[in-house]
């Protein structure tokens, strides 16, 4: 319906409103900034229905005040439907993506930095006959570095509106508010390039930017001395480590602070409800079940939201791809590439979005590796575990002057130990049943920019979101049922004593075959219901030492300590490390690999590791703690 | 062992070809001449300007000389020498179009 249809000439002038407009544009075009600000946050994330690509849908008022849907497509360079990010793309401008109402116009973003090779791009697009705009973004990089373009002369060849703008500094935005309440005709380009020779297109793109007086600006000065500087032989790698480092230490310094003030408040917050509700089994079920359980994964809140703003940073700046191409010599030894390596890093927040992120690598034996070893790195949800578990064991003490504590180092020494398994799995998946060539390692190197407040904000809002929603459904209902299970079977209307409970029933059944790990039935509970996410332990902790009188009072460390020995702390430490015990990540390689082999092949393979290795830490250590 | 832990990287004798891209120095340029790669390979690397008769510089190397930083019209692009090695390049004349 709509535009779309309209093919009759007398109605042209009352043209129905667009009402969606879908956004395409090449990666490092600045779309997602663009996206950004046009929408003023006014997003929403979803899945294309069927696939995995995730999308943004936006929405803007055009003049007339009507509001427009604007959809984000994934960043593609063409629109080859080999690769499934370009497939998606064609699939929505065209109509085909089941769900999706086909977009009434298009918006190209480009970087006109780089116009050369993106007009390709808005060649593709512009062939498919919709209204389109073509938007130059970066202009303040281009006119700072000398570049030009006469944006008149460019519509002419394109036979579109074009517009030259910035995303950073807001320039030249208007020209999408006037696109979407003109009546633009569908495009009539001079000329456009044979379909099928990349050279034709390049050729093309050529003239057309000739043409238009187009100006390739000079690289920044700044990002040549930065790259000698970050790609130095000896400087590079070293530059390296302690931005690793400094990512830790800073959740650590920085985090730990501010989880504290955090817990104060909820402790304050919940002593302040529980005053106002009426003893008996609602206030135990409100204060010890869903205030005790949810609150003590809460507080993590403030670090994790640390780690995404870190990585985010990293990665807006450009130094990502830089760090990449520092990673590759190491990943190359164990038969992966430096792409590998973003996923890999980005799998230190959550293993979710980087078995998402995966999709970047080409070769479909590498992707598997890459899905497979990526939840042996440390993630966020494994922070509170960790943090609780050393807070409650590891007295600090400064290692190396202010830089680094003990506490940091174990948790650096934890993180370590999780990507040294990923190692070993990833070269011994690539010397056995995935074996490949070495996959071609190829990465754009974006220069140097300062990170966008808002985009960054942005992602922490939606990540934020993420982990409360969670906090707020699946934990809180494990908290319920946990508090039921410990309240139950009632005797004489009273909650039964701890030990006759049904959740100690259950404990004390898998006791058997965790006792060899220095683990009571209490962990035991614990470790179930982190099957459903990890941090989840903590909140298990925390409702069965609310409800225990014995523990009642005392806070969560201390009754770690009266829980665990030593060397059963750190056992549970390293079966946390090597563990597969998040239902998201399960599902999400269900989707990623079509099927349910990798996921239970994984999950098996990640829980024998995890059992064997705190089997021997608990040994181990015991033997040496005496 | 099921399985091999020689760390290192395979070393094959590349033929000695002066045409490579693999064997410019750092700050040398050249012309793209032809891509020797897989279709996918050699498409990706088309969208990102790597278009025979452009022009590539060689920017820089990473530690340890592997991958290397290219320049073509304005896209910087890093790739190992495994891929470079395949890439041929002609060092004389001036460029058939672009920059």
């Amino acid at each position: 319906m709509g535009a779309s249809t309209m093919s009759c000439h007398a109605v042209e002038k009352v043209r129905t409103a667009y009402r969606t407009v879908a956004v395409i544009g090449p990666p490092n075009s600045g779309k997602t900034t663009l996206f950004n600000r046009l929408t003023k946050l006014r997003q929403k994330v979803g899945n294309f229905p069927g696939v995995t690509v995730e999308h943004h849908t936006g929405y803007i008022r055009d003049a007339n005040g009507q509001e427009v849907a604007l959809v984000d497509l994934p960043g593609v360079y063409s629109l080859n439907p080999k690769s499934e990010d370009e497939k998606v793309a064609v699939d929505v401008l065209t109509g085909n993506m089941p769900g999706m109402p086909m977009p009434d116009a298009a918006i190209v973003v480009l970087n006109s930095t780089n116009l050369h090779t993106h007009l390709v791009l808005a060649a593709r697009v512009i062939a498919l006959g919709m209204p389109t705009l073509v938007l130059l973004n970066m202009s303040d990089e281009l006119r700072k570095q000398d570049g030009d373009v006469d944006v008149l002369a460019l519509a002419r060849q394109l036979g579109t509106p074009v517009a030259l703008v910035s995303a950073t500094t807001g320039e030249g935005l208007e020209a999408v508010q006037n696109f979407l309440s003109s009546s633009a005709a569908a495009p009539e380009p001079l000329e456009l390039p044979v379909i099928g020779s990349t050279r034709g297109y390049r050729e093309w793109a050529v003239r057309v930017g000739a043409h238009a007086g187009y100006r390739r600006p000079a690289t920044p000065v700044w990002t040549s001395r930065l790259d000698s500087l970050f790609l130095h032989r000896v400087w590079g790698p070293v530059i390296f480590a302690v931005v690793v480092i400094g990512v830790f230490q800073t959740i650590f310094a920085v985090g730990q602070p501010l989880s504290n003030l955090f817990q104060k408040f909820l402790d304050t917050t919940g002593a302040a409800i529980g005053h106002h509700l009426p003893a008996g089994m609602l206030q135990s079920l409100i204060i010890n079940g869903v205030w005790k359980g949810s609150g003590s994964v809460l507080v993590f809140l403030p670090q994790i939201l640390l780690l995404f703003l870190v990585i985010g940073i990293l990665e807006d700046s450009g130094y990502l791809s830089r760090a990449a191409v520092i990673a590759d010599r190491t990943m190359s030894r164990v038969g992966l590439n430096g792409k590998s390596f973003i996923p890999l890093l980005s799998a230190y927040a959550c293993a979710v979005p980087a078995i998402m992120a995966t999709r970047t690598i080409e070769s479909k034996r590498d992707r598997i590796a890459t899905i497979l070893i990526a939840p042996f790195m440390t993630c966020s949800a494994r922070l509170p575990v960790y943090t609780m578990v050393i807070a409650a064991f590891l007295p600090e003490r400064r290692l190396l002057g202010p830089f680094l504590g003990t506490r940091a180092a174990a948790m650096l020494g934890l993180y370590v130990l999780g990507f040294l398994m990923a190692v070993f799995t990833a070269r011994l998946l690539k010397s056995t049943v995935l074996k490949s060539k070495d996959a071609p390692f190829i990465l754009e190197m974006p220069p140097y920019r300062w990170p966008m407040p808002v985009s960054l904000g942005m992602r922490l809002v939606d990540r934020g979101k993420a982990f409360l929603y969670r906090a707020g459904t699946v934990i809180m209902l494990v908290s319920l049922l946990l508090w039921a299970a410990t309240n139950f079977p009632m005797h004489h209307g009273q909650p039964p004593e701890i030990q006759n409970s049904v959740v100690a029933k259950l404990g004390q059944a898998i006791e058997p075959v965790i006792r060899p790990l220095g683990f009571d039935w209490k962990i035991g509970v614990g470790l179930l219901t982190s099957l459903a996410a990890r941090e989840v332990i903590i909140a298990t902790l925390g409702t069965l030492n609310g409800v225990d009188p014995a523990s009642h009072a005392a806070d969560l460390q201390t009754a770690l300590r009266h829980e665990l020995t030593p060397a059963a702390a750190v056992a549970l430490l390293v079966f946390f490390a090597f563990a597969m015990q998040c239902m998201s990540t399960v599902a999400v390689v269900r989707r990623e690999t079509n099927g349910w082999k990798w996921p239970a092949i994984q999950f098996g393979y990640m829980t024998i590791v995890a059992y064997v290795a705190a089997f021997a830490a608990y040994h181990i250590v015991g033997r040496i703690l005496g | 062992m099921i399985f091999n832990f020689k760390f290192g990287r395979r070393r094959k004798a590349a033929p000695e070809k002066s045409s490579a891209l693999a064997d410019l120095k750092v700050g040398e340029s050249a012309i793209l001449a032809d891509l020797k790669l897989s279709p996918a390979v050699a498409e990706h690397l088309m969208n990102l300007g790597f278009v025979p008769g452009l022009v590539v510089k060689v920017l820089r190397s990473g530690p340890g000389g592997d991958p290397r930083v290219y320049r073509v019209d304005g896209t910087e692009v890093a790739m190992r020498r495994d891929l470079s090695q395949h890439i041929d390049v002609e060092l004389i004349g001036a460029p058939a179009f672009g920059d």
